[in-house]
């Protein structure tokens, strides 16, 4: 089995971000830049399924500008064997734009799993796993916290709104994966070293397919009203004072 | 929404029960100014329920035993965007994943989390966990899932009449085995008036019923950080944050919870934030309103005892 994982390059999430002073976007210049958490614990469970031997092989994929190839080495020194840079030529593209082009990259590679994050902490959108499983027609699992392939079938535990529930899916597949799969693997000196001079495959995405019109428009950001730190009380007998006073606890 | 067709809801429901989110949907909605049709998959009863909400001019109703997948969900929704421009649904788990299959398949957009619609087809939503918020405008047809503690509710009105659809062809490639739900006498986290969370300075999980009591005491609900859950001191549902649950509450109240940037995502909506911690310069108090430097063993049962029961 062939699993693609594919990795966004975002604001670290220790990094505070700021709104740039036009409003226009949020300002990324000399901010700190990693792989996408949620996309770092597909990575992680992507090469535990081939070192298990589930898997054969484990490709790590970029759509965006070269230096997207800095998430797509941290991929290779976390131990996936291949890396592929969609070249996009300066073009941002979309959950859909970037779906489309997956899914050439994932028919080219004849994978037959597509372990993605969740969620990216930029734009918080969860589209990616479904569009791509959409456009696959491939069936899908989001949010999934416990994974196992048995059979050409794979077992899951996902997040419910209450509670959890467990899906049975065949393969192939597309799977959006949550924080608690597993702990990414610290990487290794040496590992990064040999990440560093792996080779990186790079496609034109103009040669994968054509990019669908945006189908929406960031037209500004605003940071949201910030909460001020209020009082601080001296002990219990304030703090109970002040909870009596508020109209939620009134009866 | 750039048309004029109508506005189309995808109800919530727990195959007997209408979602109360569908009357926030259905005020948000209207303030679009088109005609607003719930779709409901599922029992003639919550359709009927959908029907007596105020502003609803048409309830589509497919029956389906079961809840139907996100596959089969956004097959059918697909299917219904071309005669609506937009497509409204709360931002719970299964539309989380319906609709942006539904989006891919019909070639629209999807937004996630709105919290507030503009007129001309500009929404509100927030990015990088609510560091910011962004206004959006959408080309074209829609698909979106909405903040619905957001929005305000309609009451009910005379029934509207309900459509019966086709018999829906579910997607059966991915099939639901089993369901651990958390049952609670307590009220729903995302619904609660009053929260009482717990994080790492709870120290154990037996310590979480310090929590339980207060929130008991006040009617409310536990929330718990992600520091909480992930040592083991209490559930996966009820982690509040980014990787968990949105909260509005009128009061939350945070227990040796340091207030990681995470954890503040999940209840700066909250009207009233109080935080008891032992570090003076854990970051949760430069967002509470209300502060107490104290021992949470000492300060929740004292709170117990000392505030009236609801």
């Amino acid at each position: 089995m062939h699993i693609l994982v594919p990795v966004q390059r975002v604001v670290d999430h220790n990094v505070k971000v700021r709104v740039k002073s036009d409003g226009s976007g949020v300002d990324t210049a000399g901010v700190k830049m990693s792989i996408n958490p949620f996309d770092e614990v597909a990575v992680e469970q992507a090469v535990r399924l081939r070192e298990q031997k589930v898997a054969m092989k484990v490709t790590v994929v970029a759509c965006g500008a070269a230096i997207a190839q800095d998430v797509l080495r941290t991929g290779l020194a976390m131990g996936a064997d291949a890396a592929i840079l969609v070249d996009t030529a300066g073009v941002t593209p979309d959950a859909l734009g970037l779906a489309t082009l997956l899914k050439a990259v994932a028919e080219r590679e004849q994978a037959q799993l597509v372990l993605c994050g969740k969620q990216a902490i930029d734009d918080d959108l969860g589209a990616l796993g479904p569009m791509l499983a959409a456009l696959l027609d491939w069936p899908q699992a989001v949010s999934v916290n416990r994974l196992a392939v048995e059979g050409g079938q794979v077992q899951l535990g996902c997040d419910a709104d209450s509670g959890l529930e467990q899906w049975q899916l065949p393969l192939p597949a597309v799977l959006s994966v949550d924080l608690r799969l597993c702990d990414p693997r610290s990487i290794t000196l040496p590992n990064m070293m040999k990440a560093k001079k792996a080779p990186v495959t790079t496609l034109a995405a103009a040669d994968l397919a054509a990019l669908p019109a945006a189908t929406t428009t960031v037209l500004s950001v605003v940071e949201p009203p910030a909460r001020s730190g209020g009082v601080k009380v001296a002990d219990v007998a304030a703090l109970i004072d002040h909870l009596q006073r508020l109209p939620a606890l009134q009866a | 929404m750039t048309t004029t067709s109508p506005t189309l809801i995808l109800a919530g429901h727990d195959a007997g029960q209408l979602d109360p989110s569908t009357a926030r949907l259905v005020g948000a909605a209207r303030s679009l100014g088109r005609a607003v049709h719930v779709l409901v998959l599922g029992p003639a009863g919550v359709a009927a329920q959908a029907a007596a909400l105020d502003g609803v001019a048409q309830v589509l109703h497919a029956e389906a035993a079961a809840l139907p997948n996100a596959e089969t969900v956004a097959r059918v929704l697909a299917g219904l965007l071309p005669q609506h421009g937009a497509v409204l649904a709360a931002h719970t788990l299964l539309p989380r994943a319906a609709l942006p299959r539904a989006a891919a398949l019909a070639g629209a957009a999807f937004l996630a989390d709105v919290t507030a619609l503009l007129p001309e087809g500009r929404v509100v939503r927030p990015m990088y966990a609510g560091g910011v918020l962004a206004t959006v405008q959408v080309h074209g047809p829609v698909l979106m899932t909405l903040r619905a503690s957001a929005f305000d509710a309609v009451g009910d009105a005379a029934a509207a009449p309900v459509v019966a659809l086709p018999a829906i062809t579910a997607d059966e490639r991915s099939r639901l085995v089993g369901r651990e739900v958390a049952t609670s006498a307590r009220p729903d986290l995302t619904r609660a008036r009053v929260v009482i969370a717990g994080g790492r300075g709870v120290g154990a999980a037996e310590h979480m019923q310090l929590v339980e009591a207060l929130a008991d005491r006040l009617g409310g609900a536990v929330g718990a950080s992600r520091a909480a859950v992930d040592a083991g001191f209490a559930p996966n549902a009820i982690q509040v944050g980014q990787t968990g649950k949105a909260v509005a509450p009128e009061l939350y109240l945070a227990a040796g919870i340091s207030g990681a940037i995470q954890h503040v995502a999940g209840i700066k909506d909250a009207k009233v934030i109080v935080a008891v911690n032992k570090d003076p310069d854990a970051p949760i108090f430069s967002v509470a309103d209300i502060g107490l430097v104290g021992d949470l063993f000492e300060v929740l049962p004292a709170l117990t005892a000392a505030l009236p029961a609801r």
